[in-house]
């Protein structure tokens, strides 16, 4: 007996799990015990007290985290819909395209091969109230003779950055439900259109269900980026006016690093994730519920 | 129920004509068969009916009104598609009852005609299961219910049988004659397969590259071939054609082999004639082992070398060497041959045919 040897598979997965530790799980687990501590980085030794679940108690009853939170929310909704809406009428147009077809699906495309940060300086120059291209162009027009304070007033500026997103964002609908409508069978609509459909009827009893799946699949990958937006909020606004336009993780990150309180942070960061998951549990729900109804062998 | 006539209709997709004006009267309760090779513009044809493609010219009538720009929906007819196309997400049930959902009938009077439909096909015990969980036939079977429950005008079928095994096909044929007998709509019917057309219609149209070859009962296609491509097409197996000329009141085949003119052509042709003789399996046979067909038989007899058999079990296929070519005749009541064995043959010529090699078209009266 020559001592104990770890069996075969373990050390060969060694490697992947200790570059995984590095990497993930001990920032992972520190992070975490730091939400349990009030550790401030202008006091190192704070990383050491550790007062339970005295932060998460705070962020509870913590009105400017909800208020975050609830705007985070909001902005996901409506981002999402309109998303949703504005990506399934790209798509259908794309697809009746003809000609040109690859041509407008890499252009279509473009919007997700900016970086958010220079999404958000050209919104924020676009939206300027002196100089920006949305009020010369509604002066020009005629509509208004004001500037309008886009990136000043509260709700205009979440207006603001709504657009951003969306114009940002539109395409992963847009390329996913295409990507449905490509894959789906002609005969059933060929079908619907004899059994007496109008074509909104075709729409909503036959291709709607069968790129539904697509949609959700789409609904999944933006409700995580839309929960954890931060690049685009943080130049057009940085979270002004006067707190107005916070969003979880510019909060978070400020009291991270302004306020420095890093513990407090780490505890927000938790209860955000939630958020996260939380969306993720249920768009992968309503994802498999609408793949078992066409029946998809994927 | 209603009438389906087809004027002038043409095709174009671009330059490209698919569909050279074809004519077609369909009477009501009539089954019509449209065959053809592939390509010959039968789909087109009953998609521009079904009003899935729109006409590039000419007229398409159903009950003696024009459709040219009607919608599908208008036009109250019911596909069946070969590839089923069902609608995935639904039941059967909700599958047969769609088209009454979306013209608008209460769900408690579409209950009542999908069961009967159901009944019908036989898919009583199937109506809550999805199209996914269903095997091909029943697939075409819902297919069928969901057509039928429309109670349209006109029934299409787009080689409905074609995704089906050679068993289930020969079952679901019997299923669709029996289910014509009893709905009494008109149909129009479209394969590539000659043996659906001469089993389910009442008149067969052939197509062949955009025109219309011939349009007649299966009688009619089968012993009155118009044109020699009519001729080879129909009929399993195809007739031996083959190119001769006529020389002194006889057939000369290439090689100098002949045969005597069939009674019924001598005042129809000229010496030095260019045509192609055709002569069905069936009017080919060894001595003692065909079909008679009747005092008329005009029978000519020859020793010919057997080449190669498929025996059938109750007639075998006899591949014979003449004229330098490869015929093949029709053995009843057959015995063991070895290839290579000489036998005396009989040429019913009272059965043949003669088309002129240029246009192809028959030279009978």
């Amino acid at each position: 007996m020559k001592g104990w040897r770890p069996p075969a598979p373990f050390l060969l997965l060694l490697p992947a799990i200790l570059v995984l530790a590095a990497v993930v799980i001990i920032p992972l687990i520190l992070s975490l015990y730091s939400s349990f501590t009030p550790f401030r980085l202008t006091q190192p030794a704070s990383l050491f007290t550790l007062i339970g679940f005295r932060n998460y108690a705070r962020i509870l009853t913590d009105i400017e985290f909800w208020t975050a939170f609830g705007r985070t929310v909001l902005l996901l909704t409506v981002a999402l819909n309109v998303e949703m809406l504005l990506g399934l009428g790209l798509a259908m147009l794309v697809e009746k395209a003809t000609r040109g077809q690859r041509l407008l699906r890499t252009i279509m495309m473009f919007p997700m091969m900016f970086s958010p940060i220079l999404v958000g300086f050209q919104f924020k120059f676009m939206f300027n109230d002196n100089i920006g291209l949305v009020n010369n162009a509604l002066q020009s027009l005629g509509l208004t003779d004001q500037a309008i304070p886009w990136l000043i007033d509260g709700s205009l500026a979440f207006f603001a950055i709504l657009v951003a997103e969306i114009w940002s964002s539109t395409s992963v609908f847009a390329i996913l439900i295409l990507a449905g409508l490509l894959a789906m069978p002609k005969e059933p609509i060929e079908a619907a259109r004899v059994d007496g459909c109008t074509p909104w009827q075709t729409f909503r009893y036959v291709t709607w269900p069968f790129i539904m799946p697509f949609a959700y699949i789409a609904m999944t990958i933006r409700s995580l980026d839309v929960a954890r937006a931060y690049d685009i909020v943080k130049i057009m606004t940085d979270g002004g006016p006067a707190k107005r336009t916070e969003l979880l993780w510019t909060l978070v990150s400020r009291t991270a690093y302004a306020d420095a309180r890093m513990g407090l942070a780490n505890a927000m960061a938790y209860v955000a994730i939630l958020l996260s998951i939380l969306f993720t549990v249920y768009f992968f729900r309503k994802l498999s519920a609408a793949r078992t109804q066409i029946a998809a062998e994927w | 129920m209603a009438t389906v006539s087809l004027e002038k209709l043409v095709k174009r997709y671009g330059a490209v004509e698919v569909v050279h004006g074809i004519d077609l009267e369909v009477a009501d309760r009539e089954f019509i068969a449209l065959v053809g090779p592939s390509g010959c513009g039968k789909s087109t044809t009953l998609r521009m009916i079904a009003g899935l493609e729109p006409v590039s010219d000419g007229n398409i009538k159903i009950g003696g009104r024009v459709v040219n720009d009607l919608p599908p929906r208008a036009r109250n007819l019911a596909m069946v598609f070969q590839s089923y196309a069902l609608y995935p997400h639904m039941t059967v049930r909700e599958n047969m009852g769609f088209s009454l959902k979306i013209a608008g009938q209460k769900p408690e009077d579409i209950a009542p005609q999908v069961e009967e439909a159901a009944k019908t096909l036989d898919l009583t015990h199937l109506l809550d299961r999805r199209p996914s969980q269903l095997s091909g036939g029943q697939r075409q079977r819902v297919a069928m219910g969901r057509a039928i429950v429309r109670q349209p005008d006109v029934f299409l079928f787009d080689e409905p049988l074609s995704n089906l095994d050679a068993k289930l096909r020969t079952q679901m044929r019997v299923e669709i004659k029996k289910l014509h007998a009893k709905v009494q709509s008109t149909v129009i019917y479209v394969t590539h397969d000659q043996v659906e057309a001469m089993t389910l219609a009442d008149r067969i149209v052939i197509m062949r590259d955009g025109y219309i070859e011939q349009v007649g009962t299966p009688e009619d296609v089968f012993q009155r071939p118009k044109s020699k491509f009519v001729a080879g097409f129909i009929g399993s197996p195809p007739m031996n054609l083959k190119d001769a000329e006529i020389a002194d009141g006889q057939v000369v085949f290439a090689n100098g082999d002949r045969l005597p003119l069939p009674a019924r052509f001598r005042d129809r042709v000229t010496a030095g004639q260019k045509v192609t003789f055709g002569l069905r399996p069936d009017d080919l046979y060894p001595a003692g082992h065909g079909i008679h067909s009747g005092e008329d038989a005009d029978v000519h007899k020859q020793d010919l070398r057997v080449i190669l058999t498929e025996p059938l079990g109750n007639e075998t296929l006899v591949f014979s060497d003449f004229a330098g070519a490869e015929w093949v005749g029709r053995m009843l009541n057959p015995r063991r041959l070895s290839p290579g064995e000489a036998l005396p043959f009989c040429f019913d010529l009272s059965q043949a045919h003669l088309f002129d090699r240029e246009s192809g078209r028959t030279l009978r009266g």
